[in-house]
């Protein structure tokens, strides 16, 4: 090949899928070992969390809940990595993975609060998790760190950390990647590609054919899977957790998947710069249809089971939301309290200063 | 008692904490096996083993996300960027990043860590080696910035900083390194984050400043006292959050004072300090409160920083121009 070895690396990122889009196993050596309470499991998650968005597309256009980046779409590439992941695991998200921390266990009046602005929503009550990050790709080298200091500390745990095609130009993407690969630390990092940096196609983002291939530059594992088969999600962050805390070093997991909604619900217009041909040729690939299918023809799955969840999903979002109303009113002397553990002079005139204003 | 220098205080400091807690954990470019470009880290990797001293690879803004990681799992991180000019490349780690923890998620996690770094001038380093960018770190609330002005402060700040459950901002002067030594004890010791310490008492005037300035400022406090005035010099030891209570308390009794700062003039340390003694304690002054700084370029380049660089007689010009306002 002479000189010209991007050829020859390019060609080796095949997308890694198990469940097609007719709902049939066609990589039956990969299925991953999961019981039939399993497989309900991950579909009662998926249908919960697809209601979930609906609902909280609904609340924001009614002024009910605040910043809110849609899912739809992306639950097999969210929740089928999550439902890897061991309860002791550490999430570092990105502002469109909320999903995965509630499934992490974040109470779900929490992720409202957190959409409202609401600093009790970024509590973590001794969860692994943190609030979703703002700022693409600064979770990236902190999961380098989260990784190594759980190998240090002897645990048998991983640091997994999420962001979108956009992230991957970030040079916080390389340096987190090739910090835990230097270290051997248990970090997995997965990029939901669903085509878009908000606007920009993945085409016009970089000249590298596949995400995944970037793993080769930092010497770590790399793996293109279809983000919208959860099985196939579900497997590849199986094994990559199992290298991981075998010491075998982190993995970069790119997830083929696509966002129904918009960029945000802040005003962003999808038409602007995505096709209904491109919508609909994606809606196809559904990872919920696809599901559901092979569930029904396991005599897994059926339309009760599924009024079920829905039903469960609009009651606890219901009772959410009754919740996060009921929570005290955020107050500026609660945000100057948790600038430092003991206040500096200036905070300390500011919390009296602030604390008449509030008590007026 | 040992003789050391301003770099050895700074290794004992580290030391001593390498061995008082197993969660301290010192990292950067260069620090393991060779001990730091400035030998800062001289001998701890060898001590300690490469499991709590070890070398990064060379990135900024990966030393500072990793150190928010180490921190989480419960590590006390004490990251090195190599000089501080490079700060930039690490500023969403620092300042988007570490100052916030605590707040962002509302007392869950905080970030333990102290951030070391050489600046300052008057050792012809290429450029973005040497500036004073105390001033930006300041204006991030959730950080503490240390600035020692002497081998024994600099033991029992680092110390403290390494301790402080909030980020520090550990700024070392360059050119205070090995330019004397001092009786440092062996044994450990803090010097409380947010205290100024009065280096010499006088009545005429207050010059308040931090750092190699500090040198400086005795200097001209010494030649101040030939021509028959008082300067009491103040050494702020840390310029974020603000001794005020030293500041205020001594310009009341001088009703004069001046600030002192190696940095650009523009914004920064100094104006803070005269924004705060104008707010606090204006019926108090005589005269108005003026700034020796650099001028408003970037850091010079070496072949001018000689001139680039305020000294002693700048600090007694401004100094005689209040007493005689």
């Amino acid at each position: 090949m002479g000189t010209k070895t991007i050829e020859n690396i390019e060609g080796q990122f095949e997308m890694f899928q198990i469940l097609n889009e007719n709902g049939e196993i066609v990589n039956k050596e990969a299925m991953p070992e999961l019981s039939d309470e399993q497989l309900q499991e991950l579909m009662h998650r998926m249908v919960y969390t697809r209601i979930l968005d609906q609902r909280s597309i609904s609340l924001n256009r009614q002024g009910r809940l605040g910043f809110y980046a849609p899912t739809a779409g992306q639950e097999a590439s969210q929740l089928g990595s999550q439902y890897a992941l061991d309860k002791e695991d550490w999430i570092l998200p990105g502002y469109r993975d909320v999903p995965q921390i509630i499934w992490h266990g974040l109470p779900l009046y929490k992720a409202f609060l957190f959409s409202r602005g609401h600093f009790v929503g970024n509590q973590a009550d001794g969860l692994n998790v943190l609030s979703p990050q703002i700022i693409i790709g600064a979770q990236i080298t902190q999961t380098a760190g989260v990784a190594l200091g759980l190998k240090k500390k002897g645990k048998k745990n991983v640091a997994i950390t999420y962001t979108g095609d956009g992230g991957a130009s970030q040079g916080d993407f390389y340096e987190g990647m090739n910090f835990a690969g230097a270290y051997a630390a248990p970090a997995i990092f997965v990029v939901q590609n669903n085509r878009f940096a908000i606007s920009v196609p993945v085409e016009k983002q970089s000249a590298a054919k596949t995400i995944a291939q970037k793993a080769v530059a930092a010497g770590i594992q790399g793996v293109q899977v279809d983000g919208m088969d959860v099985l196939a999600v579900y497997k590849a962050v199986t094994d990559a957790r199992e290298r991981a805390i075998n010491g075998e070093g982190p993995t970069l997991i790119e997830t083929m998947t696509y966002r129904y909604g918009p960029h945000t619900m802040a005003g962003d217009d999808p038409t602007r710069y995505r096709s209904e041909d491109l919508d609909s040729e994606w809606e196809k690939k559904d990872p919920i249809v696809r599901f559901r299918k092979y569930l029904e023809s396991k005599d897994l799955w059926n339309e009760e089971k599924e009024n079920e969840v829905v039903a469960k999903a609009k009651e606890e979002i219901k009772a959410a939301i009754k919740k996060a109303d009921g929570t005290p009113k955020q107050k500026v002397t609660d945000l100057i309290s948790h600038m430092y553990e003991e206040l500096p002079y200036n905070l300390r005139e500011q919390y009296e200063q602030y604390s008449a204003k509030e008590s007026k | 008692m040992a003789q050391m220098t301003m770099i050895q205080a700074i290794t004992d400091a580290m030391r001593t904490e390498l061995k008082n807690d197993e969660n301290v954990l010192v990292f950067g470019e260069d620090v393991g096996q060779n001990g730091g470009v400035f030998r800062a880290t001289e001998g701890l990797q060898k001590e300690f083993g490469e499991d709590r001293v070890f070398d990064t690879p060379l990135a900024e803004s990966g030393i500072g996300g990793m150190a928010i990681g180490l921190a989480l799992t419960g590590f006390r991180p004490v990251p090195e960027v190599q000089f501080f000019g490079f700060v930039y490349e690490v500023m969403d780690a620092i300042s988007g990043q570490m100052a916030r923890l605590r707040y962002r998620s509302g007392g869950s996690f905080h970030a333990p860590i102290t951030v070391r770094s050489p600046f300052g001038g008057g050792v012809k380093t290429p450029e973005l080696h040497a500036d004073s960018l105390e001033g930006l770190m300041a204006q991030q609330p959730g950080l503490k910035v240390v600035i020692p002005s002497n081998p024994y402060d600099a033991k029992g700040l680092l110390i403290s900083a390494i301790r402080d459950n909030d980020p520090v901002i550990f700024l070392e002067h360059m050119k205070l390194y090995r330019s004397f030594r001092q009786e440092v004890p062996e044994e450990e010791y803090t010097i409380e984050i947010g205290k100024a310490e009065v280096k010499r008492e006088g009545t005429d005037i207050t010059i308040v400043t931090y750092g190699a300035m500090v040198q400086a400022s005795l200097k001209a406090a010494e030649e101040l006292e030939k021509d028959g005035i008082s300067a009491e010099v103040i050494d702020l030891r840390t310029v974020s959050p603000l001794d005020i209570d030293t500041i205020i308390g001594s310009v009341e009794k001088t009703n004069r004072a001046i600030v002192v700062q190696e940095a650009q003039k523009q914004a920064g340390i100094a104006a803070n300090v005269v924004a705060e003694i104008n707010d606090r304690a204006i019926l108090s002054l005589e005269a108005p409160v003026l700034r020796v700084t650099a001028p408003d370029t970037v850091f010079a380049f070496s072949a001018a920083e000689d001139v680039w660089l305020p000294d002693h007689t700048d600090i007694i010009e401004k100094a005689t121009q209040v007493v005689k306002f």
